[in-house]
């Protein structure tokens, strides 16, 4: 590990929390997205959209600590400045967390009559982080200026997110649930397709404009063929996405029912890619790099010490635990 | 108020209503691994029902730890960023540890471990009540080891005003780290033993008189009984520590302004920080002397030797006072209850009926504990080397205020409704499951 030098130890690091961010993002996106989704199903449906996301959300949210904490411990002058620009999102983040985190144990485990209260709120928790999330990212590409359009847009931004979670959370629960509850998820899906287009088009137009040297990044002439073909690729998705979605049928395509998760992870990895090919190397856009922020390599390299370790056994013991909960899981049983 | 101590309050509110709940999982974790092998011997049986009882109340516990734990991590950098940038060297390889080793592993096994029952063999499942259990300790460990180096900081040097680890051994090692642990491991499994004892005695008198009610009730008891000498111990070694490495904390938390040989114990004072001395005194001859120095002429430093380095007094001294007074009761209330349980093999009404308001009795002695540990560290965020007003964040007190009133309102409805729902599973034996699974049922039902 001394073998590595400034360079390449900050570049892992910058490496290291955009796969954190990722994994939060689509992990903790499609169980966020179910409890979006909650407010469209009936009462049995409900406790089977619950059950899909019972064993993983927990672990799921532990990835915000991890990416967060990956900002705090090896960025942390960054860490200082975003967190302060983002203050009121990330209290109104931490709300929702906080109220669908609760309302999660609570609605089984408070008077059955509260039930509905709790399963609202689990709703409302759900939508308020995704929400606040989504506004955190339009504040990120708009380079956290606070004049209006910039706020503007980052509100447009948040339902946008919304709509992504709620198509993890479809393709989720195309994976997990059966019959009726499966076919409507295909229906939820194919809604929620067209809102998350609609962001990510968004986002893409924006962030060329927010900076010259971004829009100069993009339009080089090196970048000029994959920008015909990238978006090209990504509309072909989208409309191939929603024609599958249309034409699903619980029965015919049940072992075919990966399919649009896959394709939604696909999304989301192309336009966090795209993200991040913006924004490098800063962290704060145009205004701080990985470098500038970066804590010195002594400590990097202490912490790299603890990934190395640990690292692969998360990944092979979460792989387990997804194996224990393969297939169905509408009827949990619970200890 | 400014937003330095408007911060103060928020992350002391945090850090309170957060750290309430993993005292109680943390211990409870364990008793849910000793039932489960009692269960696992007994094949199936009275164990088994009350670990059903029992990992019900772990999951609502351990999900408020979590709601409020990811609130914790993101306090540090909005409000301290003067901790990262000072401290970072050590406090983020630390902090990294933390949820590296501990929450995935925690998070990953609570899922099995609540879901998985049918999924997978018995050894299995009882590996994952082990890793819960391991991985909450293991937590404990970390976030106190980094805790521990604030009091004690150890293996570092100061290059341009900023921490550089020089000695990992040294910083995990640090001299308070052992001494911290064992009283919080203690505190927790203390917590958790009244929590299983208080809980259990609402259930008999709420005519749950199953045997496996009754056992629960004995395990508490007994771990509570046994595991409070033990805390008086550990707390004994602290404070000799405490002496040792933080000489004007323990002045404060003895109300000694002037440094004294033979110095006594104060039952009672309202220390006066502006005349520097004690209104009300009631001494105990020698006796501080004695339990700080293990000599009855041993000599204690007074605050006077750390004019402008030393934490606020009163808040210290009761707080102290708290925590000794609580865990006076806690042991007086176990012994009592392995006395009955010995003598009758039953607890007379009277003691049940004062159990279950001591269901949370835990919560006092830690929380006095915490606050005279933390307060008698200021005016330092870490020990002689970063003031608490140099770390904080330069945002406005309007701003610091907004979120506190939010935080605030938010955790007292919460607090309120774990509690009434804790004691609503007590009654009906473990919640319910959702709608019925019966096709077209609109109602929720009770189990």
């Amino acid at each position: 590990m001394d073998a590595l030098d400034h360079e390449t130890l900050v570049l892992l690091f910058g490496g290291l929390m955009g796969v954190a961010i990722m994994a939060y993002v689509l992990l903790d996106g499609y169980d966020l997205g179910v409890g979006v989704l909650l407010s469209r199903a009936g009462g049995r449906e409900r406790d089977e959209m619950v059950n899909a996301i019972a064993p993983f959300w927990d672990a799921n949210e532990t990835w915000l600590v991890l990416g967060a904490g990956i900002l705090l411990v090896a960025f942390p002058l960054a860490h200082g400045i975003i967190l302060r620009e983002l203050y009121l999102p990330v209290l109104v983040m931490l709300v929702g967390l906080i109220l669908r985190g609760t309302a999660f144990e609570l609605r089984v485990k408070s008077p059955p009559e509260h039930l509905e209260a709790w399963n609202t709120l689990f709703v409302v928790g759900s939508a308020t982080a995704a929400l606040a999330q989504g506004f955190m990212l339009g504040h990120f590409v708009a380079a956290f200026r606070d004049d209006l359009p910039a706020i503007l847009f980052a509100c447009l931004v948040a339902p946008c997110l919304v709509a992504g979670y709620m198509l993890l959370g479809a393709g989720w629960l195309l994976i997990k649930t059966e019959g009726e509850l499966q076919r409507r998820a295909a229906a939820w899906g194919r809604k929620a397709l067209w809102l998350t287009a609609g962001g990510i088009a968004l986002v893409s137009i924006a962030t060329p404009l927010v900076s010259p040297r971004i829009f100069e990044r993009w339009f080089s002439l090196q970048m000029s063929s994959l920008m015909l073909v990238v978006p090209l690729l990504v509309a072909a998705g989208v409309l191939w996405l929603s024609r599958w979605l249309n034409e699903f049928d619980p029965v015919r395509d049940d072992s075919r029912a990966w399919v649009p998760l896959a394709v939604t992870v696909g999304l989301f990895l192309v336009s966090g890619a795209g993200l991040a090919y913006s924004a490098f190397p800063y962290l704060v856009i145009d205004r701080v790099t990985l470098w500038d922020a970066a804590a010195t390599d002594e400590t990097l390299r202490m912490i790299l010490l603890g990934v190395a370790i640990v690292l692969p056994p998360i990944v092979l013991y979460s792989a387990f635990s997804y194996r224990i909960f393969r297939g169905k899981t509408t009827h949990l049983e619970e200890s | 108020m400014d937003a330095t101590i408007l911060s103060r309050i928020q992350f002391a509110a945090n850090i309170s209503f957060h750290v309430i709940f993993p005292t109680v999982s943390i211990g409870l974790a364990w008793f849910l691994v000793y039932i489960r092998q009692m269960a696992d011997r007994e094949g199936g049986g009275v164990w088994d029902d009350s670990y059903r009882f029992w990992v019900k109340a772990f999951a609502l516990t351990f999900a408020f730890g979590v709601v409020s734990g990811v609130t914790m991590s993101f306090q540090f950098g909005t409000n301290w960023p003067g901790f990262m940038q000072t401290v970072g060297a050590v406090a983020g390889p630390l902090l990294s540890y933390e949820v590296l080793s501990a929450f995935f592993l925690e998070a990953t096994f609570l899922g099995i471990m609540l879901w998985g029952q049918s999924r997978v063999s018995p050894a299995v499942y009882r590996l994952s009540v082990w890793l819960v259990a391991g991985g909450t300790t293991l937590s404990l460990f970390w976030i106190l080891v980094l805790n521990s180096w604030m009091h004690t900081p150890a293996g570092f040097e100061l290059v341009d005003g900023k921490v550089v680890a020089t000695d990992w051994l040294a910083i995990i090692f640090n001299p308070s780290m052992p001494y911290r642990t064992v009283h919080m491991l203690l505190a927790s499994l203390l917590t958790a033993a009244f929590f299983v004892m208080g809980v259990s005695a609402y259930r008999l008198l709420q005519g749950h008189t199953g045997e496996d009610v009754r056992r629960s009730l004995k395990l508490g008891a007994t771990m509570a009984a046994l595991a409070m000498p033990l805390q008086i111990l550990a707390g004994d070694a602290h404070g000799l520590n405490t002496h040792e490495h933080q000489p004007a904390k323990l002045a404060a938390m003895e109300g000694l302004w002037q440094t004294e040989k033979g110095v006594p114990m104060l039952l009672f004072a309202i220390p006066d920080e502006a005349q520097r001395t004690n209104h009300f005194e009631v001494p105990v001859p020698n006796l501080a002397s004695l339990i700080v120095t293990h000599d009855l002429n041993g000599e204690i430093k007074g605050l006077n030797e750390f004019e402008n380095a030393h934490p606020p007094v009163l808040p210290v001294f009761w707080g102290f006072r708290v925590m000794v007074g609580s865990g006076m009761l806690m042991l007086a209330l176990s012994w009592a209850a392995v006395w009955f349980l010995r003598r009758r093999g039953e607890l007379p009404q009277w003691l049940l009926r004062v159990l279950v308001p001591a269901t949370f009795l835990g919560w006092v002695p830690t929380l006095a504990g915490w606050y005279v540990t933390e307060i008698g560290r200021q005016p330092f965020l870490v020990t002689g080397v970063l003031r608490t007003a140099d770390a904080v964040s330069t945002l406005p007190a309007v701003t610091v205020g907004g979120s506190l009133l939010t935080y605030l309102a938010l955790y007292a409805v919460l607090l309120v409704i774990y509690i009434a729902t804790l004691f609503y599973m007590a009654r009906s034996g473990g919640g319910h499951h959702g709608y019925t699974v019966s096709a077209g049922a609109a109602h929720p039902v009770a189990a």
